[in-house]
């Protein structure tokens, strides 16, 4: 604990010094997000999404550099740059939440709903450290800011029905806001039955019931100062996941946080957000629906985490400093419980998660400052302390048949750093930029105990010993607009140390029923990850316009081995048709064979697709009252198809028609 | 000030203390049994000697006994007494011993003696055996003998077998007692069956190890080691590494002197289990 008080301390002034420094050459700023996603559901006018209430799955994977693998039809895993749940930072604004899942069942995105937030910010690679260290970047989920815009009550009612699955989902929202006091609540509820692929292919398993709950409120203690509280229940039981040979009884999680905000423009901190924050999960997978199995077990697990960030804005003169200060404490625990089929025989018992512990202080500084009227130079720097502690003796003496020599604490420093460069004109605008980011081993890699994954069939082994991945990374960004054609590229490149990954070891017998063998996890030399994509749109009036998208990824390890989950070519073209109370839109996508798979981590070479789908929106105002009507077909021509990201090549959706109304009474 | 709030919390520590303090001196007298319980009493007409363990009953397999003696006349504890004993198992045509441990003083206390005795078989109501006690004080020679209890044990933690050297053999699991997901000390013990009466340790033999799990696959598990001679406590000792609670089958092959299998075979795909096996389950 003494260690950890120096260490933040030494923190504390490493970041001072570095403001200091910064002051003294930075200029002018326009502090912009790099990648902001606004969440329609809260904007419809602005017609930026097909569905009121499509899931934050389904809304995440229309952004381009943004993949989801789905497992079922449910709780799908965000990977972006074709990284996944290691190798990136998902955050619910600002706070660091873990899953407690030991087979990535429970990707943080599935325990919101849209209902609960305002924007989704993703930073890609190591633009994306301002909540913690990553490889691929972070993804913050953020909720609604403060209003206190004195407009008394306002009501929505959403009701949406799809007919693949025969999916209902309701939703409610109240808001009251006032002067000085503000509450909002929402609860939304879905359920969907299996869903059918294409051909009316039922998919077992694939299908789920959830609701969410939330309830955010705050007041002001004065001009400048001001209180938030907010609580999220997340509860999703009866989830199937046809990839996978469990489903999932259990999914529960309650976030609960507390912010104090300062905003003041005439003194040198701007503003000033401090939040401490608790969440809980429990998620209990179990395998009793499914009728053939060659050994029944239940794995529960359960994650809490405790933290707090301190976020402050400096602005003076012509820069604007950004320094956030966080910590968060988790707890990991799974076990796993087999029933043999001989009665005789006594259950058997194993943590599969050691009871981990991890604890984290670090310090994020990001600076901008422009060189000129077109020219801005920003930077960024994160150090941290990663502390992971298995807690439990038996979790410490069972790693110990594996690893021997080991303590019960690992301890190691983390540093990102990122520049960027982007120079603007009014026809053209191009931005550069280089990073170097660490991240730790999850608690999987590097305490995972006999986790099998269903994917290449392999019981997993953490190893505490592994190193911190690395990775250097570049990328550029340019967009050209002449007239009402506008194109655009952007790519990176990572070049990634010690890449983390399984590695076979045939000295250790499978304890999975017919799984291949065991693999340990363990790093690569290097590995190399590529991303490419070329977009561009027209406009042929004020309401009609075109626009599509190509995208190339590569990845590889040394020794020229291909990488899992590195997606293929992909292309997404659109024509749409939009007036103030009418969208239209029709979408061909699909992806090119996937010839370079990775037959060494269980995958085969998924055959090219294309899916078309078509939506529509009409705005009716009722006296003062409004209602969104959204609806529309996906995959018209019902498709049977699965991409490179379908877990064990489960299909995916065929034809579906949708609607989904909003009602907004003021 | 702030003393003042400590200090009664201070005082109340310490009396709480010497209160205890004061009961262990009261049960001193008596705590050379502690935490054991009686599992019988061969009486003869001078002495009572009291055999115990930390369950309170004989089992198939290794038992480790504390014995007292106590004189009937003055009701005191003998302290300087030489025993010997010899467990025998009454067949219907003929009768026999089983391997066991001279019985010595245990290190630190005055009245209680240790050793163990290991029981290859017993009939299904625990009938068969009987335990004498040979023993003397001073120069006279005296002796006890009552029939015993001896339980099955719920799994295999004792085999007996002919090997191919054509000499009887007995293997019996004494560690671990409490077996844990971790890497564990394995000490079995090795006996050669001479004669009916007559088990004496085997040295320098080895013995292979390869745990699985029949209920799951019949999976192994990682990091064993073979079983070696330890020449310090006479037994074989390895290491034996448990990946998760349940039912574990140890299976077990017997290599002579010259590192020739004597007993027991390799699991492969088509045989699932060694024809010489311990059993162990947690």
């Amino acid at each position: 604990m003494k260690k950890l008080i120096i260490y933040s301390i030494s923190f504390l002034f490493s970041g001072f010094l570095f403001a200091q420094k910064a002051e003294t050459t930075i200029k002018k700023d326009t502090t912009k997000l790099k990648e902001v996603i606004v969440l329609g559901r809260r904007k419809l006018s602005n017609y930026r999404q097909e569905k009121t209430l499509s899931s934050i799955d389904d809304f995440l994977e229309k952004a381009n550099k943004i993949t989801m693998v789905k497992r079922g039809n449910y709780a799908w895993e965000p990977s972006l740059n074709n990284m996944n749940s290691e190798r990136l930072t998902v955050t619910i604004d600002g706070m660091q939440i873990f899953g407690a899942c030991t087979d990535k069942m429970d990707p943080i995105t599935s325990y919101v709903d849209v209902s609960n937030l305002e924007k989704v910010h993703v930073g890609s690679g190591q633009q994306g450290t301002e909540n913690g260290h990553s490889v691929g970047g972070g993804i913050d989920l953020q909720l609604p800011a403060s209003k206190y815009y004195a407009s008394g009550l306002k009501t929505n009612v959403d009701l949406g029905y799809e007919t693949n699955g025969n999916y209902k989902t309701a939703g409610l929202d109240l808001e009251y806001s006032g002067n000085k006091f503000y509450i909002t609540t929402d609860g939304i509820y879905r359920k969907s039955d299996n869903y059918n692929a294409g051909g009316n292919e039922e998919i077992l398993y694939s299908q789920f019931e959830k609701y969410n709950i939330s309830l955010q409120t705050g007041f002001k203690l004065s001009e400048k100062e001001s209180l938030d509280a907010n609580v999220i229940y997340d509860r999703a039981t009866d989830v199937g996941y046809p990839a996978l040979p469990m489903d999932v009884s259990l999914a529960e999680a309650l976030i609960t946080s507390l912010t104090y905000n300062y905003a003041n423009d005439s003194t040198l901190i701007n503003s000033m957000e401090s939040k401490v924050y608790f969440n809980t999960i429990t998620h209990v997978m179990d395998d009793s629906k499914r009728p053939d199995v060659p050994i029944r077990m239940d794995m529960p697990g359960w994650s809490d985490t405790f933290g707090f960030y301190n976020k402050a804005t400096i602005k003076k003169n012509k820069h604007t400093l950004l320094l956030n200060i966080n910590g968060f404490y988790n707890r990991s625990l799974a076990e796993m419980t087999m029933y043999p089929n001989d009665p005789n025989q006594p259950a058997m018992f194993m943590y599969t998660w050691p009871d981990i512990r991890t604890l984290y202080t670090g310090i994020y500084a990001k600076d901008d400052f422009s060189l000129g009227k077109s020219k801005t130079l920003s930077a960024s720097l994160r150090l941290g302390y990663h502390q992971n502690n298995i807690a439990k003796d038996e979790g410490l003496e069972s790693l110990q048949i594996f690893y021997p020599d080991i303590d019960d604490t690992t301890s190691r420093f983390l540093t990102s750093f990122s520049t960027d460069y982007v120079y603007k004109k009014d026809h053209y605008d191009i931005s550069l930029g280089i990073g170097y980011g660490e991240r730790a081993p999850s608690v999987s890699e590097g305490y995972g105990f006999f986790l099998f994954n269903s994917f290449d069939n392999y019981d997993y082994i953490g190893n505490p010993t592994l190193e911190n991945e690395k990775s250097i990374e570049a990328n550029i960004k340019a967009n050209y607009h002449v007239n009402k054609l506008h194109i655009g590229i952007e790519s990176s490149y990572f070049h990634i140390m010690d890449y983390i990954i399984g590695d076979i070891d045939n000295t250790i017998s499978a304890m999975t029923i017919g799984a291949n063998g065991v693999r340990v996890y363990n790093a690569l030399n290097y590995a190399s990850i590529f991303d490419v994509y070329v977009n561009a749109s027209y406009e042929f009036s004020e309401s009609f316009s075109a626009n599509g998208t190509i995208g190339y990824n590569y990845g590889k390890g040394q020794n020229n081995k291909n990488l899992p989950l590195i997606k293929p070519f992909s292309y997404l073209t659109e024509v749409s048709y939009s007036t103030k109370k009418f969208n239209a839109a029709l979408q061909l996508e699909g992806n090119g064979n996937q010839s370079k798979y990775s037959s060494f981590y269980g995958e085969d070479e998924t055959p090219a697709y294309a899916v078309m789908n078509l939506n529509l929106g009409n705005v009716f105002y009722i006296k003062q009252n409004k209602l969104v009507l959204k609806y529309g077909i996906e995959n018209i021509l019902d498709a049977n198809y699965s991409t490179y990201a379908d877990w064990n090549n489960i299909p995916r959706q065929g034809r579906n028609f949708y609607i989904n109304t909003s009602y907004v009474i003021f | 000030m702030k003393l003042k709030y400590i200090f009664p919390f201070l005082l109340i520590g310490l009396l709480a203390t010497s209160c205890s303090t004061d009961n262990d001196n009261e049960d001193q007298t008596i705590n050379e049994i502690e935490n054991l319980v009686k599992i019988k009493e061969i009486s003869n007409s001078t002495h009572t000697i009291e055999l115990y363990n930390k369950t309170g009953v004989f089992t198939t397999g290794y038992n480790n006994i504390n014995i007292r003696l106590k004189n009937i006349a003055t009701d005191a504890y003998v302290e300087d007494a030489t025993l010997s004993w010899m467990p025998i198992m009454q067949m219907p045509t003929m009768q026999h011993s089983c391997p066991k441990s001279a019985i010595t003083k245990v290190a630190g206390k005055s009245t209680v003696y240790e050793g163990y005795v290991i029981y290859q078989m017993t009939n299904t109501d625990g009938s068969g055996w009987s335990l004498t006690l040979n023993y003397s004080i001073g120069d006279v020679d005296y002796t006890a003998t009552d029939t015993i209890t001896v339980m099955q044990n719920d799994t295999q933690n004792i085999t007996s077998f002919m090997a191919s050297d054509d000499s009887r053999y007995i293997i019996a699991m004494i560690e671990p007692k409490e077996p844990k997901i971790a890497i564990n000390d394995l000490k079995v013990g090795l006996f050669k069956m001479e004669n009916m009466m007559s088990f004496p340790i085997v040295e320098d033999y080895t013995i292979t190890l390869d745990p699985r799990m029949p209920g799951m696959g019949n999976h192994g598990s990682p990091n064993n080691t073979n079983l070696t001679y330890n020449m310090t406590d006479r037994m074989y000792h390895g290491d034996l590494s448990l990946t998760m609670t349940g039912y574990w089958v140890l299976n077990l092959k017997l290599l002579n002197e010259q590192d020739s299998v004597i007993k027991g075979e390799d699991v492969t795909e088509q045989n699932s289990q060694s024809s010489l096996y311990l059993e162990l389950e947690f």
